[in-house]
């Protein structure tokens, strides 16, 4: 009776049993699920309450057996059914493990995931378990309009939101809103006005539909939604344009659909439109709107700002973040503003300050805890979608249905055709033939059309349910037809996909070269575009907002150096990673390191010399200044975050590397005598300096994190070989100093010992000694992520 | 060379726009605004840039400024700069910024791309041999940093460094410890940049209004 979950057993004698399991365990749950679910899950079901389930009845009829025996004594039950009091924890942690198995079940059938997006194989599940529960006997459970928006929808969007890539968004930001705001008002009225047409007509037994309910319906259906689009995009991996294009117009749409929707809801119990009203509605789209994304913008700045002194707890930096964004969201839902923009304001202001305050690893409790709670929704809500197909109640039509269908699709077509026509004239990069196929393409509808039909009232709306009918049909239809065959679509037409490439700081730098640059050429023929606010914009926040927002000194690093951090932060991570210097991941063969690149010196350079003997005295004061042990007592408490060896790792790495550049200097002091200080204050020297204090930084005994890494003379192997003298391995690192001035502004630090690298450098062969040295400035294979952004207010 | 001895007439304007590429609408515009910027007069000096307000912020505004006197960039060959500029020049210069038509071919595509690369290849290299030395681009990221404050060139050494080694990476690949990589030459140049999109990235938009009403900050 249980329907059997088809798979092709593997090759492999290990993979089948892992995947014997995995089945065992899901079917084991859907079980699990089923039962307890058809028991008690639906709220009309309370009053027979699991009595007349055969599970149930027999344990309480053993229940009842017990106590009529043992009427007069009684006896201390040793165990204890109890289920009421856990039930509706115990039901969601259920749907929320059914989901995440699902998911993971997916990925056992191979070929399954490659030609179905997840999303329809998740409303397939549902339909199954909405199936299953109905067998059983018991109503399933719908997806309940409250639960969607105010549990299900915000975490979605929060991670839509603070990940937005600002950049290509804000600069196609006219167009999106072209996108968002006229062509959904286009197809909510082309549908509804169609719609109602057709229902005029005779034969279709749907006169009683007015114009009002026709274009309530319109409206609702005409959203394009962000959970389906992200969903289905996600996995095809188009280029960034028309990404952003239809993500950004799915979230920008619902202020639209949030006016229209309230108006006709409001006036479908009146029953007439007046100029008045039709005004009251433009200009209510306008507070929705904006005052969604004021109050987003408001509580944006407040988390920036209380994330400005978090410094000394860690632990609880996300939370400021979730709870602000979720404070965002409710309040402008208080309001009837549009949640869904406020989400977005929210993060996508509070990003670039809250990222600059936060400890590297809240920024990864962030995204990850983001990430997931996002993918759980989804799963939910495609599987809800499913079970609430099965639950009904449905009133189908054939002429309703079928000209949703088509009038969906046409409007869509029509709606981006015309759109792009005009938006074309205005924009550089115009959208080809093939980008407006793939937007129109790309209009998926899904929950929240659903959830806002489900909201309708009966008693203004008698047809609600063939609505609900009908609603199901698109979101099926977009979802399962166009969301299947996107894929090979976009491999058809030779779409460009999404470019995989990490972010060089040369093109870092030239971007912000061409940006000031573009403004300056701007100015020049003096007229005011695009670059010339933004270039207004960024002085501004530099000047004024990083200020107040931003902890310390963080807020004067410019863009560049930012990013220049994050990269040697990342390489420096992977080098931790990958170990005590053994053959790290090798993408760039390239041997090339920092003396390559050193203008050499030309032989008449008259400088003075040092003597040998003074090199020597200088080394050694600086070594002995440097040595300092760091062992110290780690102490655990479960409020203060514990310095992790990695991150600490990082910190000494860097450390070290700069150690080496110094080193290879001395060796090198033949050649020039002086090296430019580093200023005592720049972000990086502060950073380290630290790094060194003693209060904020502990350190675990254990300093075998650090790889030790040893010197390869005959090494052209792989990229990233970290070859550096090996004393380093030995102590826990050393803090960086000022020597005590000598010699006018040298400032070199040494690695105290007295191994090889002195004496290397007292030879004359100071070639010899670079060949030592490795630069470990290579720009490696760093694992890159999709949220590398660290980009200026309005970049 | 090339400036204009004679008030424009209706035909010279024509000619420049169709050799330029502009439309005659945004020639007449900007030969308004090259009106405006010279005081009146038939060319341009760096004195009447650089006394454009709005630059003041630009960190790279020397380089930009220099850029529209560079022969390099009048099409001709020409090397070393010039003193002041004409119309023509100042619209050759501008033509860099124009947006690539819709429908061009791929081999136009790049031919553009290259224009647009070699003025910002012209830019770095400042002492046209030919290519951006470690010095030409340590000095390019000083100007970047230093609407920032007091960053300290020890930053900007280190960023250029990073910058240069990246380049030698990506472009040459494996060179053993003795050899010595001269400098970015234009074909590295293009390589290292070709994730950027210089075609679309690399405009702005022309209007096609009268601008010489708008306050330019003069």
């Amino acid at each position: 009776m249980i329907p059997r979950v088809p798979f092709r057993p593997a090759p492999g004698h290990r993979t089948l049993m892992g995947r014997g399991l995995l089945m065992f365990l899901i079917m084991t749950l859907i079980l699990g699920t089923i039962l307890p679910l058809g028991a008690s899950s639906s709220p009309d079901v309370s009053s027979r309450n699991g009595q007349d389930n055969h599970n149930h009845s027999h344990r309480s009829q053993d229940h009842e057996g017990k106590h009529h025996d043992n009427k007069s004594r009684k006896a201390f039950p040793v165990l204890e059914f109890d289920y009421q009091h856990v039930r509706i924890p115990f039901e969601i942690a259920l749907w929320v493990l059914l989901a995440s198995l699902m998911k993971l079940g997916f990925h056992l059938i191979p070929r399954l995931s490659s030609i179905v997006p997840e999303s329809c194989l998740l409303i397939v599940v549902g339909l199954l378990v909405g199936g299953l529960i109905k067998l059983v006997g018991e109503s399933p459970p719908v997806l309940d309009s409250k639960v969607f928006f105010l549990y299900l929808l915000p975490p979605i969007i929060l991670d839509a939101g603070y990940f937005l890539p600002i950049r290509p968004f804000s600069e196609n930001l006219g167009t999106i809103l072209m996108f968002a705001v006229v062509g959904t008002l286009w197809n909510s009225f082309f549908i509804g006005g169609l719609l109602y047409a057709v229902c005029q007509i005779e034969g279709a037994n749907l006169l009683r539909v007015d114009l009002l309910s026709c274009l309530l319906f319109g409206a609702i259906i005409s959203a394009v939604d962000p959970v389906a689009v992200l969903a289905v995009f996600e996995e095809i991996h188009i280029n960034e344009l028309l990404h952003i294009l239809v993500f950004g117009e799915s979230l920008l749409n619902d202020a639209v659909t949030v006016v229209l929707y309230h108006l006709f809801e409001e006036f479908a119990g009146v029953g007439t439109v007046s100029v008045v009203d039709v005004f009251l509605g433009i200009l209510s789209f306008l507070v929705v709107s904006m005052g969604g994304v004021l109050v987003g913008a408001i509580y944006g700045f407040l988390s920036a700002l209380t994330s400005r002194f978090t410094s000394h707890q860690r632990v609880i930096e996300p939370l400021f973040v979730f709870m602000y964004s979720y404070m965002a969201y409710l309040s402008a839902e208080i309001f009837h503003l549009s949640g869904i923009m406020a989400l977005i304001a929210c993060g996508a202001v509070m990003r670039p300050y809250v990222e600059a305050n936060i400890s590297h690893k809240s920024h990864t409790t962030i995204k990850y805890f983001l990430k997931m709670w996002s993918s759980v929704s989804e799963t939910l809500i495609f599987i809800f979608l499913g079970v609430s197909t099965v639950a009904g109640p449905h009133q189908w039509n054939w002429t309703f249905v079928v000209m949703t269908v088509i009038l969906c699709l046409v409007a869509r077509v029509l709606g981006v055709v015309g759109l792009t026509y005009v938006i074309n004239k205005f924009r550089i990069v115009k959208l080809t033939t093939k980008d407006q196929f793939i937007i129109a393409y790309g209009g998926l509808r899904g929950a929240i059309a659903f959830s806002l039909v489900f909201l309708l009232d009966k008693d203004h709306f008698p047809d609600k349910h063939m609505f609900l009918t009908a609603i199901i049909t698109i979101i099926f239809f977009t979802v399962f037809v166009q969301g299947m065959t996107i894929r090979p679509l976009v491999d058809l037409l030779a779409v460009k996909k999404k470019q995989e490439t990490k972010r060089s700081i040369n093109e870092e730098i030239h971007t912000q070269f061409l940006d000031h640059l573009l403004t300056g050429i701007e100015d020049i023929c003096g007229h005011y575009g695009h670059h010339h606010w933004k270039d207004k914009l960024n002085r501004f926040n530099k000047k004024y907002i990083k200020k107040c927002l931003i902890a310390g000194e963080r807020s004067k690093e410019p863009q560049l150096i930012a990013f220049y951090h994050k990269m040697e932060m990342k390489q420096a991570i992977e080098l931790v990673e990958s170990g005590s210097g053994a053959k790290l991941p090798s993408a760039m063969p390239s041997t090339i390191s920092l003396q390559n690149i050193q203008p050499k010196k030309p032989a008449d350079r008259a400088l003075p010399q040092l003597s040998k003997g003074r090199e020597e005295e200088i080394r050694k004061i600086l070594r002995n200044n440097l040595q300092r042990t760091r062992q110290r007592l780690q102490s655990y408490n479960r409020h203060t975050l514990v310095a992790d060896p990695y991150e600490d790792g990082w910190k000494e790495i860097l450390l070290k590397k700069k150690k080496i550049e110094l080193e290879k200097k001395i060796s090198q002091m033949n050649n020039y005598l002086t090296v430019p200080a580093p200023p005592s204050d720049s972000p990086t020297m502060a950073r380290a300096r630290l790094a060194s204090d003693p209060q904020a930084w502990r350190v675990k005994p254990d300093t075998d994190n650090v790889p030790t890494i040893k010197v390869d003379l005959a090494s052209p192997q792989s990229p990233e070989s970290v070859n550096v003298v090996d004393e380093f391995g030995k102590r826990g690192g050393q803090p960086q100093r000022e020597p005590e001035g000598e010699d006018g502004g040298l400032t070199m630090k040494v690695p105290s010992s007295s191994g090889k690298a002195p004496t290397k450098a007292d030879s004359d062969d100071p070639r010899e000694q670079q060949r030592l040295m490795r630069c470990l400035s290579d720009p490696g294979p760093a694992p890159d992520e999709e949220e590398d952004d660290d980009e200026p207010f309005l970049p | 060379m090339g400036a204009f001895h004679s008030v424009p007439t209706e035909d010279n304007l024509e000619d420049l726009a169709e050799r330029t590429g502009f439309s005659l609408e945004q020639v007449k515009n900007l030969h308004r605004r090259f009106k405006y910027l010279s005081g009146g007069a038939e060319t341009l000096r760096k004195e009447n840039l650089e006394s454009i307000s709005d630059l003041a912020f630009n960190p790279i505004r020397k380089q930009i400024i220099q850029a529209f006197f560079d022969k390099r960039n009048f099409g001709q060959n020409g090397a070393g700069s010039v003193q002041e500029i004409g119309f023509e020049e100042f619209l050759i210069v501008l033509a860099n910024f124009r947006p690539p038509a819709p429908r061009i071919t791929e081999e136009e595509r790049e031919t553009i791309k290259r224009e647009k690369l070699r003025f910002l290849f012209n830019m770095h290299d400042t002492d046209n041999d030919g290519t951006i030395t470690l010095e030409e681009y340590r000095h390019v990221v000083e100007e970047l940093l230093s609407s920032s404050g007091a960053i300290g060139k020890e930053t900007a050494k280190a960023i250029s460094d990073a910058a240069m080694l990246e380049v030698a990476s990506v472009t040459v690949g494996q060179m053993r410890p003795d050899e010595f990589y001269e400098g970015i030459t234009f074909e590295h140049f293009q390589q290292i940049l070709k994730g950027l999109d210089i075609d679309s990235k690399m405009s702005i938009r022309f209007m096609n209004v009268n601008t010489s009403n708008m306050r330019c900050g003069k």
